[in-house]
């Protein structure tokens, strides 16, 4: 049997009011590939904060070649030969791949001078990216790679520090299918020499092509470990869901009315190749699912012209609508609750009034001179309505709450007229009670007649309060479900590309 | 929000105060006319400065655009003997065409606002220069300029026409920057590009029109200009002034980040930094201390000012947890603290 490299035992992490690890095991043999699987939240991501240092675990022990580490720092972790390929790379694009390579590491020369060995550094790159096969130099400016090349610059920085175990954070979310082979072939080599991969990632797939053992986390816990010959999609995709939901949903008070938006055709410049279509009713929450990056973000992107649409058509009421900017969405009726609140859904300076009418504020003025007193009553009755939690409506946003800020987004639309409304990931970062009150509202508008598209990466939030579910896989809608159909399995299978009720476990 | 200047209001009278003090000439009411007339020429294209740096952008062409309309403006009024009015709606008209220029570089090329007036600079000082092969233009006698002239440099019961009408600028444009849709979007824009983007708002539009308006004001700011040198010599016209424009607007409180300042404030700031010069003379410092002053007093300006405010931003923050403890519910206690 081959050695143990990394063994985490009893591995737990609190943060005030959630446990994201509960004593969770983990062991790394030298030159394995170990999979590591579980849903958003299921508490990935704290691991490998713990494994890389930056986060010191509550209880539990880290071991790498047999010695404990009680308290493991970014500096020892690195030392003992852990190093991390980033789902967001961290490189410098303004510099070349050597640069990058080794920043902080630099080989001076010239002594007091301290100059930066340039083609020392590239001499030694050199043989780092012949041996990853990359098909670039070593003085290649980052900005001019493509995000698998940068990946292969993270994977050569690892190789650089010698490391042991590389950790792959969702390491193929935005790589071609060719490109993703190429890793693939990477981490075999990889392997070859020794080298351990823990690779994070949605795409059971991959993990069936490369993996040789496979853990599941699930609510910061492990479920399930899987050997090589046990891995097929369904006992993994069994073993990631499985937990309890909470029950969300609130039935409609009358069933969806006719007509409503209907994506007809659409092509998004995420996905010049795909057609999305794909249709709401008035009345009803539709739940867009899907993975991190299969397009849901630029579907609704699109659909409020912010990004130029390539094709087809949007149909209001079944008549098509011109909207080439958010005025004319706007105009339409057509709102968008964005990802990024603090970057695009308020002026985070401004006091809650001025977010709150910013959108109709030339509706309400006379010669184009703000109505203060309108203003000042807008802000007041929706601050009531939504329960808004500030000192006063003047209060900068930026002092509130995520909840709170999330309600003065949605304040900004409740005041106008809308009959279509996208939320995308409204709850993200929200507290409980929050949340509750957001799905609460989001209800209160459908049975308004309001036809709502709801995206969401929340498994709960999509089955809990959606009356329909629409699932997107790689710029395109994979399937819909009806409310009978919802599972998470049903949902996670077209996530992935699949089709619902497979005869048998598909491969 | 108006504690930024009433700060400077404090600090102006009391710089006049200490002042007037040493050498009683400051207060004198030549001095005091000689001075309004100086900030109601500087505060015009001020405020349009201002407004592009509201934006988050910035004018760095002013200077040179008076150079290049003043030398067409006196050609137009001597040379070519149009009747004025006529010349100075052409020259304020030239100037909102440079000003729309700048803008669609900037909100339609999206090129880098720094870049794109910088290049304005050069290439109007050089235009100015080629056109006039560097020759100063000038008015000679029995020209048809009497009543522009007048107008331009004249005074209503001793007070200067250029303060008068710079006091009437910034009612009106303190009206649109702070009361009307316009203003609110600029302010908006500055702070949040994305976000006023997301709300429907047609930010280059907004942007653009901030250029726009800074050319037309320097339009006008060459016709007064002009008469208050009474010639225009192409290679030394107005240098430097953009810079005087963007230290006036700083020192009022705007930033270089955008989406603050206000025209209280750039006004206010125009004023001290005439009184500074001024102060300069009157008090028999020598002359070639003129810009280390200035430099001092902007620097150490913006540097208190931004203490106070993170200082007042920790006081806020405590102050807010203070509230949250509290509880105050806008919605069970209707208006709340």
């Amino acid at each position: 049997m081959a050695e143990t490299l990394l063994e985490l035992s009893g591995i737990t992490k609190t943060y005030p009011g959630v446990t994201a690890l509960d004593n969770v095991s983990l062991r790394v043999q030298r030159g394995e590939v170990l999979g590591l699987i579980g849903e958003n939240g299921a508490g990935k991501s704290t691991m490998m904060k713990i494994l890389g240092g930056v986060t010191p675990p509550t209880a539990g022990t880290v071991r790498i070649d047999g010695r404990e580490h009680a308290t493991l720092t970014v500096t020892e972790a690195t030392r003992a030969g852990i190093a991390f390929v980033h789902q967001e790379l961290n490189l410098f694009e303004n510099l070349d791949v050597a640069a990058n390579v080794f920043i902080g590491r630099e080989k001076l020369v010239g002594g007091p001078l301290k100059l930066v060995d340039n083609a020392g550094l590239r001499a030694r790159v050199a043989p780092l990216l012949k041996r990853l096969g990359a098909d670039f130099m070593p003085d290649t400016l980052v900005e001019n790679l493509s995000i698998a090349q940068r990946q292969m610059v993270e994977i050569a920085k690892a190789l650089s520090i010698d490391a042991r175990v590389i950790i792959m954070d969702e390491p193929t979310s935005s790589l071609t299918l060719t490109e993703t082979e190429r890793l693939l072939q990477v981490i075999a080599d990889l392997k070859a020499h020794g080298i351990s991969v823990i690779y994070i990632t949605h795409r059971l797939g991959e993990i069936m092509t490369c993996a040789d053992r496979v853990v599941v986390l699930r609510d910061g816990r492990t479920v399930g470990e899987l050997a090589r010959t046990e891995l097929s999609h369904g006992v993994m995709i069994r073993l990631m869901i499985g937990r309890d939901l909470k029950s969300l949903y609130i039935p409609p008070k009358q069933p969806a009315r006719p007509g409503g938006c209907d994506i007809v055709d659409l092509v998004t410049p995420a996905f010049p190749d795909r057609q999305i279509n794909l249709s709401v009713q008035h009345g009803e929450i539709l739940g867009l699912a899907g993975l991190v990056g299969a397009g849901r973000t630029s579907l609704a992107r699109a659909v409020f012209g912010i990004d130029r649409v390539l094709g087809g058509e949007i149909r209001l009421d079944g008549k098509a609508v011109r909207v080439a900017n958010p005025r004319d969405a706007i105009r339409q009726g057509i709102y968008l609750i964005p990802e990024d609140r603090k970057k695009s859904g308020l002026v985070l300076e401004l006091p809650i009034r001025e977010n709150v009418t910013l959108a109709s504020l030339l509706v309400h003025a006379r010669l184009w001179m703000v109505n203060r007193g309108a203003e000042q009553r807008i802000a007041q009755q929706q601050a009531k309505s939504l329960s808004i939690k500030a000192p006063s409506v003047d209060s900068q946003a930026i002092t509130l709450s995520g909840g709170n800020q999330q309600k003065v987004v949605l304040a900004k639309w409740l005041s106008m007229q809308p009959r279509v409304m996208i939320f995308d990931e409204p709850t993200r970062g929200i507290d409980v009670g929050a949340k509750a009150e957001i799905y609460a509202l989001m209800r209160g508008l459908a049975d308004r007649g309001v036809a709502i598209v709801m995206i969401s990466s929340d498994m709960e939030e999509v089955i809990g309060v959606s009356d329909r579910v629409a699932v997107m896989h790689e710029g395109r809608i994979s399937g819909m479900l009806e409310r009978e159909q919802f599972s998470e399995y049903n949902v996670l299978r077209l996530a992935i590309g699949q089709t619902l009720e497979p005869a048998g476990a598909a491969a | 929000m108006m504690k930024k200047e009433l700060g400077l209001f404090v600090l102006l009278i009391v710089v006049s105060a200490i002042t007037g003090a040493i050498n009683p000439a400051f207060l004198s009411g030549v001095n005091l006319l000689n001075m309004a007339n100086l900030i109601g020429l500087f505060g015009v294209f001020a405020i349009g400065e201002g407004l592009v740096i509201i934006t988050g952008g910035i004018d760095l062409s002013v200077g040179s655009m008076f150079a290049l309309l003043g030398v067409v403006f006196v050609d137009l009024l001597t040379k070519y003997e149009i009747w004025w009015p006529f010349c100075v709606l052409l020259v304020v008209a030239g100037g909102l065409v440079l000003g729309g220029l700048q803008a669609f570089l900037v909100t339609r090329l999206k090129m880098q606002p720094f870049i794109v007036t910088l290049c304005g600079l050069l290439i109007y000082r050089g235009a100015a220069r080629y056109y006039t092969t560097d020759t100063t233009r000038g008015f000679g006698y029995g020209d048809e300029a009497d009543t522009i002239s007048d107008i331009a440099s004249g005074s209503i019961f001793h007070v200067p026409n250029t303060f008068i009408f710079l006091i009437v600028l910034a009612l009106v444009m303190g009206i649109v920057l702070h009361r009307s849709v316009y203003g609110r979007w600029l302010y908006a824009v500055g702070k949040n590009e994305e976000a006023a983007r997301f709300s429907g708002i047609r930010t280059g539009a907004v942007i653009a029109t901030a250029y726009v308006i800074s050319g037309g004001l320097a339009g006008i700011s060459t016709i007064l200009l002009v008469f208050y040198t009474n010639s225009v010599s192409p290679s030394s016209f107005g240098n430097f002034y953009e810079l005087y424009a963007i230290a006036a607007a700083v020192l009022g409180g705007c930033s270089l980040r955008g989406g603050e300042g206000s025209i209280v404030g750039i006004v206010l700031g125009t004023a001290l930094l005439q009184v500074l010069q001024n102060l300069v003379n009157i008090l028999g410092i020598p002359n070639s201390l003129n810009f280390a002053v200035m430099g001092t007093v902007i620097l150490l300006g913006v540097l208190v000012d931004q203490q106070l405010q993170a200082r007042r931003r920790l006081a806020a923050a405590a102050a807010g947890s203070a509230r949250a403890a509290a509880a105050a519910t806008l919605a069970r206690g209707g208006q709340g603290a």
